[in-house]
């Protein structure tokens, strides 16, 4: 009895996950797996559309007879790399409609011209040629040719299916890709942008913790950035940032504080000196990381913030009879509270920092030094069109995700389930 | 001692005096002032001289009599130090200065003695400044794209700093680029795909996941842990490493280009969140009470549509929320899979219109205007069920 319940209750179980798991499964999992097949293969954007035959058909009349006319299909083959096996075409017409001098390729039958062209190679093109006559005599009416398509047929190779391999892709990730500065350039990017966004966090967490009016509005108000659109948030900066007459270059020379604009998303380096030491600033992923901690910062702010008002009040007025001083309160109640969540933040925003594509995108398109890898998957595969590059980049990134997580398991995993 | 505390107290207060008053001189700069010059030590020393006589008059006039006369003599010296400002300005200067002695109330030379009195005084005006401080960095972007979209372009480039409105001029004149972005730019058609394309999402994710995450939650099966541990593990990968296999999939489906596969594409990948969001909820929700109903003999489908989803409401509409924020913003599918301007989201047509370097900018800043402000609404009005959506569903973005 209770068998065949507990069977029922299997059942049931899959019918309700299986719909979520499949689609999960066709478009989260599947294109992991496919990236990997794909960074084997050399294989360019213009080469993933199946090839397929292709006709344009156009009607002429020849000379004064009407009864008479000139069909020509501009036959051609779609792809400029790959052949077409086995090209079949036919094409209707209406009756009483003969073909003369037929090409020995053709046969008409029953209203219908069928031919078979066999294998057509990369860019082939023909202009296949009939002359068609009305057996009474009377004039043809060429709308009624026209309006009729012929219909091809052929086998081609998915260019995504074929199973030559190369280690192209990969030689080229590490060999010819600036393989150490992209990745310094992420890593730079990832670190600072992840613990920028965790101190103010903690910053504003710390202050709208504090007895302050309004501060629902408050916490509100500082989720703006991360709620918005990251389009229209990146055009904003953009526009602030702009050299030439943007709000914050214009309002620093007008104080004086600059002498002349700074290109800030424009610029590699910039030279600072400190005490007398120079030394030379990543000014563009400087500013880039400034926008990511402005938009991500409200996020570590809203866990902080909830984990602060979960302390116990007990805990401060104890101190406060023991004689602690803000700055030792700070240290030996809230911080300790704290480090769970933190720790637990850090290793999410940095793998989420470690994958940001927009953000970058967006502001700098990945010029000035700010290309990240995942910047790069796009500029491969999109900007110079290499898509089995872009999926090596792709996979170079999932290896290093892969890695994180193992130690994100390892070491705070434990402590994730305690809290 | 106490000497230490009020040169503490003086520099502090002064120093957040000034940032406060930077801040203003630097907004009303944006309407059109010609200031040139910050005149940071003018206004520090006489902050500090403000400060000083706050305490030194003490507890010997009242409070609000003291705290108005105080900005007002500020105010004075302050407009004759900076002859050329008008009276609004100066009328500002005076309330900013209101606002500052009153902060100082809890100060006088007494309360100067107090045991760690130096560090309460830090972090009381840092508490402060730093309130002041972030609301001004969050909000000003905001401030510019909406100012920014009611201007044009070429007063914009003869002054930059010139953000002040005219409002004498007609409504019409005023939004202008609005107008022009729906006529011409075909912005009402986005507006609409959009709105279909995140709703659709909310509705296709909600009737994906209430089901599955009901089996996680309640019923025993074969891989269950598997299942809720690779969940987690799912929408820690993100969307760029899986744009190529899509894109070439999507290519030789005819998928590109079209709602339906973009809907497909953000009902899977917030579909892991959000059935890890609900499937906490449902956990919470009593056995008892299914019980109740399994003995009227009810199935899971009726278990589901009659207890289920009447009492997580509120669970199911943050995640519907959360759902929706996601696909309203989502952009690097939306750039990757549209190309024809007849199937653009508001994302992709706003990244369209930039790529044009002749576009004004003032369209592009009133199109950001368009695709922030339901977002902003939506989340100004539902933000308890969003705030909850957004902790638990943190680890994805």
């Amino acid at each position: 009895m209770s068998d065949s319940l507990s069977k029922l209750e299997k059942r049931t179980a899959y019918t309700l996950v299986l719909p979520a798991v499949l689609l999960v499964f066709a478009i989260v999992l599947f294109p992991i797996f496919a990236n990997v097949w794909i960074s084997f293969k050399d294989i360019e954007l213009k080469d993933i559309r199946i090839p397929e035959p292709r006709a344009k058909k156009i009607v002429k009349s020849i000379s004064e007879n009407e009864s008479e006319l000139k069909v020509i299909y501009k036959l051609r083959n779609s792809s400029l790399i790959q052949e077409i096996r086995n090209v079949q075409f036919h094409d209707k017409f209406p009756k009483n409609i003969l073909p003369i001098d037929l090409d020995p390729r053709c046969n008409f039958k029953s209203k219908k011209i069928i031919c078979d062209f066999g294998n057509w190679e990369a860019k082939y093109r023909e202009n296949f040629e009939v002359i068609i006559k009305n057996t009474n005599d009377e004039k043809i009416d060429k709308k009624i040719i026209k309006s009729r398509k012929p219909i091809l047929s052929g086998t081609a190779n998915n260019p995504l299916l074929t199973t030559n391999f190369t280690l192209k892709n990969f030689k080229k990730v590490f060999y010819e890709n600036n393989f150490v500065e992209l990745l310094s350039t992420t890593f730079y990017f990832t670190f600072f942008g992840t613990v920028g966004a965790i101190i103010f966090g903690i910053l504003a967490a710390q202050l709208v913790n504090q007895n302050i009016q309004g501060r629902t509005y408050m916490r509100g108000i500082l989720l703006f950035p991360y709620v918005g659109p990251v389009v229209a948030l990146a055009y904003t900066w953009t526009l602030l940032l702009d050299p030439n007459s943007g709000t914050l270059n214009a309002l620093l020379v007008n104080f004086n504080i600059i002498e002349k604009p700074i290109n800030l998303l424009g610029q590699k380096y910039i030279t600072m000196s400190i005490l007398g030491f120079e030394f030379k600033l990543r000014l563009a992923l400087t500013t880039v990381i400034f926008f990511e901690i402005w938009r991500y910062f409200p996020l570590a702010f809203l866990f902080i913030l909830a984990r602060l008002q979960a302390i116990p009040q007990t805990l401060y007025e104890a101190a406060e009879v023991d004689g602690a001083s803000p700055i030792q309160k700070f240290i030996h109640i809230t911080l300790p509270q704290i480090t769970a969540i933190i720790s637990i933040l850090f290793m999410i925003r940095f793998i989420w920092n470690f994958n940001k594509f927009e953000d970058i995108f967006l502001l700098t398109g990945g010029a000035s030094g700010t290309r990240t890898l995942p910047i790069n998957v796009y500029q491969q595969g999109f900007a110079v069109s290499d898509i089995g590059m872009g999926s090596a980049v792709s996979i170079v990134i999932v290896m290093l995700l892969i890695s994180f997580m193992v130690i994100y398991f390892r070491l705070i995993g434990k402590k994730a389930n305690e809290i | 001692m106490k000497f230490r505390s009020l040169v503490l107290y003086l520099v502090i207060s002064s120093f957040f005096h000034t940032c406060i008053l930077s801040i203003w001189k630097i907004m009303s700069t944006l309407q059109g002032l010609n200031f040139t010059n910050l005149n940071i030590t003018q206004i520090f020393v006489l902050g500090i001289l403000l400060s000083l006589s706050f305490v030194l008059i003490g507890n010997k006039v009242n409070h609000l009599i003291k705290i108005i006369s105080l900005s007002f003599i500020f105010s004075i010296l302050y407009f004759y130090l900076n002859e050329t400002s008008p009276y609004w300005y100066i009328f500002g200067v005076f309330l900013i200065t209101l606002f500052f002695t009153n902060k100082l109330k809890k100060y006088s030379m007494q309360s100067l003695r107090e045991d760690f009195i130096s560090e309460k005084i830090i972090f009381d005006f840092i508490t402060l400044f730093g309130i002041v401080f972030f609301a001004f960095v969050i909000l000003f972007p905001f401030y510019i794209m909406l100012v920014t979209s009611f201007k044009t372009q070429i007063a914009l480039l003869v002054n930059p700093l010139d953000f002040s409105l005219d409002f004498t001029k007609s409504l019409t004149e005023l939004f202008k680029s609005y107008f022009v972005i729906f006529e011409t730019y075909n912005f009402g058609r986005y507006i609409l795909i959009s709105s279909a394309v995140s709703i659709g999402t909310v509705i296709v994710t909600l009737l994906f996941a209430i089901p599955a995450a009901y089996a996680v939650a309640r019923l025993n099966f074969f891989g269950k842990n598997f299942l809720s541990t690779s969940i987690l593990i799912i929408y820690m990968f993100p969307a760029i490493v899986l744009v190529i296999p899509l894109y070439t999939v999507f290519s030789q489906l005819g998928l590109r280009n079209s709602i339906f596969g973009l809907l497909i594409v953000y009902t899977a990948t917030t579909l892991p969140v959000a059935i890890y969001m609900l499937q906490g909820y449902f956990k919470s929700i009593p056995k008892e009470i299914e019980d109740a109903g399994i003995m009227d003999g009810q199935n899971w489908f009726g278990i589901i549509l009659k207890i289920i989803i009447p009492l997580s409401l509120p669970a199911i509409a943050s995640v519907a929320l959360y759902v929706f924020m996601i696909a309203w913003n989502e952009f690097l599918f939306s750039l990757m899979f549209l190309d024809s301007p007849k199937s653009f989201t508001l994302s992709r047509a706003i990244q369209y219109l930039s790529g044009d370097a002749e576009t004004p900018r003032q369209y592009l800043m009133a199109g950001s205007v368009i695709v922030t402000l339901p977002v902003l609404f939506i989340f100004i009005y539902f933000e308890k069920y969003l705030v909850s959506g957004l902790t638990a569903g943190s680890v994805k973005e």
